[in-house]
């Protein structure tokens, strides 16, 4: 009798099935976002309704510049080729900063994570050097690589790889050793820990420094653009500045904040993947 | 070959101060033997798991498991730990499936034995959920099918069945029962349920408060195979299940008073 009162886990519906009340949560879910979205969009037209009504009448457009005569700015650019031309140089040195920071980051943070006696000898130099402004080393890194994308690179490099390198030592640290004990007891060497233990269980955390480093890699590439270069959104911001061409400018920061939303929401959605194991917050 | 418990004892030092976990305890668990250790909370019965695991070394004495005297994390064992072993990132299946993976098992092999082990414990319809998705009855379940699933010899159980329902820790007894009367296996059962202990082990380890000591030892001369369901309502269930009860009153009591 009693075992078949425990066979009521068998039933389907406990794993999961789309009920009638499943169904209706997601429709609600859905009108729910419906509503989000629609509420964002119409504080977004309020703000640029704000912004064209005060430009002119309440502020000098010299300053402040208009939401037409940006987006005219933007057409501009997107038409006659020189979006995609700085766009991309910008790109590239995030991406090639982000990559070379975030390798290093993730193979010193690694080994100092792993090795307990090194790892304590050389954490005050660690915390020294976290607490200096990266952006700091800019000037330094154009003397040393000149003003081509390399200085671009290191700098964005040099953030990211901080962010990485913290987050992957404490990722390391942070195993739990029971986890560590139930696989060597199932027989697991230190191959098999590394793979099935210590990687997955450091994953959440490297994620998160690869997450927050994103927007720092295109912060330190647009940096050392705007410090000095020919090309690239950093460089056109800081151009337009110099000219009192606030459109221009407005319309390069229009371009970095889409560009950064774009690779935070990518993020967001491979993050919810990747560590979907978390309990649901 | 056996499990020799040769004074073993252990004291743990931690904030400057020195807690006396377990007093020297000796015995002797026979291959096959299925022995429950029975106590107050606190007595030390997780620490000499750990230490017959190899996952804790003892303060003084030492384990000898089949003539190998135990240094390092015991690989003749499979242990089911008081807390949560699962690894958050896998799922039950996975989960299930570890002891399998790590021991070299064929996949098409490991797939059958997880298919069955799942069934065992009533999760096949919850082996894609994550742990984090599971009761915590659940989870101490997948976490029986993980340690049954790769076969050791040795199962050591710390209070497997504590966070199950009465019904459902009834079918887990019945089906380790049958597990091990089919498999042979040798069986350390830690538990606080004085009917459990009687209901499944050949010989039943008392331990007194901390720190820990072995007060008294009782054979259990209920009738192999057994009914878990039935077998409580034997007289001579109930005379154990007394006397096992006057064995533990006295430290239940002092603790009361200390409390
Ligand atoms: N890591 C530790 N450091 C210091 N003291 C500890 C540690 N682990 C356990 N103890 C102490 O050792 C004693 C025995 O603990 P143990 O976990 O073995 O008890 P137990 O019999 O398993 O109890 P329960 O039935 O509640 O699980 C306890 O008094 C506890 O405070
Ligand atoms: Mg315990």
């Amino acid at each position: 009798m009693s075992v078949t009162r425990a066979g009521i886990a068998d039933d389907p519906l406990a794993a999961g099935e789309a009920t009638p009340a499943a169904r209706a949560q997601a429709a609600a879910e859905g009108r729910r976002r419906l509503a989000l979205l629609g509420a964002r969009v119409a504080i977004g037209v309020i703000l640029l309704a704000c912004w064209q009504f005060a430009s002119g009448r309440l502020v000098d457009p010299f300053f402040i510049s208009a939401p037409d005569a940006v987006f005219a700015r933007l057409w501009q650019w997107i038409t006659d080729g020189s979006l995609v031309f700085h766009l991309s140089y910008t790109l590239y040195a995030t991406a090639l900063g982000f990559t070379v920071g975030a390798l290093a980051g993730f193979a010193i943070g690694f080994l100092l994570g792993r090795s307990e006696a090194l790892a304590t000898v050389v954490d005050p130099y660690i915390t020294a050097i976290y607490c200096l402004p990266k952006i700091a080393l800019a000037p330094l890194f154009i003397m040393w690589f000149g003003i081509g994308i390399e200085s671009k690179v290191a700098v964005s490099a040099v953030i990211v790889f901080f962010l990485v390198f913290l987050n992957t030592f404490a990722g390391v640290r942070d195993v739990n050793p029971v986890h560590v004990n139930a696989v060597r007891i199932m027989g697991g060497g230190s191959w098999a820990l590394l793979r099935k233990v210590i990687l997955p269980s450091a994953a959440a955390w490297v994620f998160t420094g690869l997450k927050v480093s994103v927007p720092y890699a295109l912060i330190g590439a647009v940096v050392g653009e705007m410090m000095s270069s020919n090309r690239g959104i950093g460089f056109l911001i800081s151009q337009s500045t110099a000219m009192f061409d606030t459109a221009s400018t407005f319309a390069g920061l229009v371009v970095l904040a889409v560009v950064g939303a774009t690779i935070n929401a990518a993020l967001k959605r491979l993050e919810r993947h990747v560590l979907r194991w978390r309990a649901p917050a | 070959m056996a499990i020799l418990v040769e004074g073993v004892a252990k004291r743990y030092i931690s904030r400057g101060r020195e807690v006396e976990a377990l007093a020297p305890v000796t015995m002797t668990i026979e291959d096959g033997a299925f022995v429950a250790f029975l106590g107050p909370s606190g007595c030390g019965k997780s620490t000499l798991l750990n230490i017959i695991a190899g996952l804790l070394p003892a303060s003084a004495g030492r384990v000898v498991h089949d003539g190998a005297v135990v240094s390092g994390p015991n690989r003749r064992v499979g242990y089911m730990t008081q807390v949560d072993s699962l690894l958050p990132w896998r799922t039950a299946e996975a989960n299930v499936g570890l002891g399998l993976e790590l021991q070299g098992v064929p996949k098409d092999r490991a797939a059958a034995r997880i298919d069955e082990m799942l069934r065992l414990v009533k999760l096949e319809g919850f082996r894609r959920h994550f742990p984090a998705e599971l009761s915590g009855g659940m989870r101490k379940r997948v976490a029986l099918a993980q340690v049954l699933a790769y076969d050791p010899g040795t199962l050591l159980m710390d209070e497997p069945f504590g966070a199950l329902d009465a019904q459902l820790k009834l079918v887990m007894q019945h089906e380790l029962l049958r597990i091990w009367e089919n498999t042979g296996k040798t069986v350390i059962f830690v538990t606080h349920d004085i009917a459990e202990a009687v209901a499944l082990a050949d010989r039943v380890v008392v331990f007194s408060a901390r720190p820990g000591r072995v007060s008294a030892v009782h054979e259990i001369d209920l009738p192999r195979p057994r009914d878990v369901f039935r077998v409580r309502f034997q007289p001579r269930f109930q005379e154990l299940c007394e006397t096992l009860w006057a064995a533990l009153e006295p430290d239940m009591l002092r603790q009361e008073d200390a409390a």
